[in-house]
């Protein structure tokens, strides 16, 4: 019997031996691959937003890659952590892919409040923090972040094109806003209350609601006594749903706009019919004449994804559009600054000078004073025509 | 109106929490992820496989009937035979692996539950409301009602108050206890089913909808007092309405402050709750 345990474990170890040999031998020969990270939500209420960044990464990697890669013919590799929208898990996955895959950069999701979770820890392991949803204002432009970047949308200037989009398409005087009790929720009645200072409008009332709530009469029966005249939505899709369907109850008949948040889940399903009466934000839509970058990307979704047939199905269409110009740009910047470590990164990003991109044409996207590639003039405003997202004529 | 809508599925979940309280002094904490299993699996047999409601929605009860079972089996009667106080845990820790479960092979991602219910509204007194939302107090009330007279009219109802009184007395004459127990876990866990049924159209259907609920429900069933049936339904219209309440006067961010602490203040005026009567120590 003994001797028959002792013949196992000397099997085993040989078996350990070997594989160690091979996986160490594979890493001497092959060029190492610069390894990305995805931290993002990539299951819950927020999972398609996750998948359509997993998308734009993907098209743009492949075409990295069949390039040749970057620094001399190294391969980008995508490594992909689901952070559930909780901060917690997100900061667990962040301090995993730094420690153990090394990553060069960490490509951040739909949240805010993970991303401004995630962002002491990249900032203080030197790992530079891509953006490429959350918007966030504080995500670049709080104090002491020198390798965030992002191509997004930022909520200060998002909150501004909102006003401005009420104000001319509404004629909106009295904004009621409905907003998800989070920082992302507190960082747009921060930006909505600047904005609306500015313009001559005034905001009626602002109601908070958790992302489980039921019914959210309650709330719009306080705006709609306040004197509100256009419903601003800072959510995500489920309660965004709640609000739609409760103004469909009280028959109220209120022009709704809201920013992007709504479009990381099934708002559409759960909203039913008046989904449609929701005017929101995005950064890039695939209908309508393509760019040449654009029909380029749309026929790599199409070939890659069975499930995508048209512009329509290239869904969440910011997801997968920020996170191909981020991608793009973050191998621009690793060519330009000539390696992988966060300060020759953060100058590669500086350098880049100009980039035809997806969304639209970069100019010295990035400079020590304005880590954001994105401005109010490239947003676009749009609305849910069944399950597909349309701009609004 | 939505104070009601909301109150009946405290009361309904509350109720679930009540049943096993009364016939074994014991609760039944993952009546949260019960109430979402019930919602789960109607949407899986209605929308998924394309039954016709009527069938999904007996299915998913007497899934969710059959699930209380294991739950008694697994997480209660093994601690309660060995006298210990272990169910606590295990029947929390249960909800945690149906969730986790659910979220496997359901998703998290949260879905639409269609019904005829909630396609127009109708006008009561100025306010739109759906169909559905008169259906749900309603059906609250009906069920509560179902429960008092089968368990005053009926040989099962006579044999669970039995236990009720006094479990070794009534194993004497022949009762079955454990049986009678079984059925009380069977019972709480198609109501909570029930209650997830019911606010799935007006809500949404996902893993994660019982876990807030269940701590709400509980919080209802200490309110009415956990020994009175007609007591925790009451304090579930209380609860819900006064949640409406405040959101609609004092604003939504007061809302968990507020009722929260109304019902600490609730217990310290009442400690055995609303309807409950004291427990007599026996010497």
């Amino acid at each position: 019997m003994m001797r028959q345990t002792n013949r196992w474990s000397l099997g085993l170890v040989l078996v350990t031996l070997a594989i160690v040999s091979v996986v160490l031998a594979a890493g001497v020969n092959a060029a190492d691959p610069v390894k990305i990270a995805l931290v993002a939500a990539l299951s819950g209420q927020s999972a398609k937003s996750g998948e359509g960044i997993t998308r734009g990464l993907t098209v743009a990697i492949d075409e990295i890659n069949a390039r040749g890669g970057v620094l001399g013919g190294r391969k980008i590799e995508l490594i992909r952590r689901d952070d559930e929208a909780n901060p917690a898990k997100g900061q667990i996955a962040a301090r995993e892919v730094i420690a153990q895959e090394k990553v060069a950069a960490i490509v951040t999701g739909i949240e805010t409040p993970v991303a401004l979770a995630i962002l002491p820890i990249t900032t203080k392991e030197k790992v530079p923090l891509i953006g490429v949803w959350a918007a966030g204002t504080a995500i670049t432009r709080g104090a002491n972040q020198p390798y965030s970047f992002r191509v997004s949308a930022v909520d200060e200037l998002v909150d501004k094109a909102l006003v401005k989009y009420a104000m001319k398409t509404f004629g909106a005087k009295s904004l009621g806003l409905m907003r998800i009790n989070n920082p992302w929720g507190e960082s747009n009645e921060k930006g909505l209350g600047a904005a609306t200072g500015e313009s001559r409008i005034k905001m009626a009332g602002v109601e908070k609601f958790e992302q489980t709530d039921v019914d959210m009469v309650p709330q719009l029966s306080r705006l709609k006594s306040a004197g509100a005249d256009t419903i601003v939505i800072i959510g995500s899709a489920a309660p965004g749903a709640q609000v739609v369907k409760a103004l469909d109850r009280m028959g109220w008949d209120v022009p709704i706009i809201s920013h992007w948040g709504i479009s990381g889940g099934r708002f559409a399903e759960l909203a039913g019919p008046s989904a449609r009466k929701v005017h929101f934000i995005q950064t890039y839509s695939f209908f309508g004449k393509q760019n040449e970058v654009g029909a380029k990307v749309l026929a790599a979704l199409k070939a890659k994804y069975s499930d995508i047939k048209g512009p329509g199905d290239a869904i969440p269409p910011v997801g997968i559009a920020n996170a191909y110009d981020a991608m793009t740009m973050l191998a621009m910047a690793i060519e330009k600054g000539g390696g992988t470590d966060a300060d020759k990164i953060k100058q590669g990003f500086y350098a880049i000078g100009d980039y035809h991109g997806l969304i639209k044409n970069y100019l010295k996207p990035f400079t020590p004073q304005n880590h954001d590639a994105l401005n109010e003039d490239d947003y676009i405003m749009v609305r849910y025509e069944g399950e597909q997202i349309v701009p609004v004529k | 109106m939505s104070g009601l809508g909301l109150g009946s599925m405290y009361g309904l979940l509350a109720l679930g929490f009540y049943v096993t309280y009364a016939v074994s002094s014991t609760v039944n904490f993952s009546q949260g992820s019960s109430m979402m299993l019930g919602a789960v699996l109607c949407y899986t047999f209605a929308v998924t496989l394309g039954w016709p409601g009527p069938a999904a929605i007996v299915a998913a009860l007497v899934l969710s009937g059959l699930w209380g079972a294991l739950v008694e089996r697994f997480a209660v009667r093994p601690f309660v035979r060995g006298g210990s106080n272990a169910w606590l845990m295990s029947t929390v820790a249960i909800g945690i692996v149906l969730e986790n479960a659910v979220l496997f092979t359901y998703g998290k991602e949260p879905r639409n539950l269609p019904s005829p219910l909630v396609r127009g509204t109708i006008n009561v007194g100025g306010l739109g409301v759906y169909p559905l939302q008169l259906v749900i107090p309603a059906a609250a009330l009906l069920i509560a009602l179902g429960l008092h007279l089968v368990s005053r009219h009926t040989r099962y109802g006579k044999a669970l108050l039995a236990v009720v009184q006094n479990s070794d007395a009534a194993r004497l004459v022949g009762v079955n206890v454990s049986g009678a127990i079984t059925w009380s876990f069977v019972l709480s866990t198609v109501f909570a089913a029930a209650a997830g049924i019911l606010i799935a159209p007006l809500f949404n259907v996902a893993a994660e909808m019982g876990t807030l609920f269940g701590i709400k429900a509980f919080a209802v069933a200490i309110l009415g007092g956990i020994t009175s049936a007609g007591g925790v339904v009451v304090a579930g219209f209380v609860y819900g309405l006064v949640e409406a309440l405040v959101t609609a006067l004092l604003g939504s961010a007061y809302n968990q402050i507020v009722t929260f602490a109304l019902v600490i203040v609730a217990l310290v005026v009442l400690p055995n709750g609303l309807f409950g009567r004291g427990a007599v120590k026996k010497v």
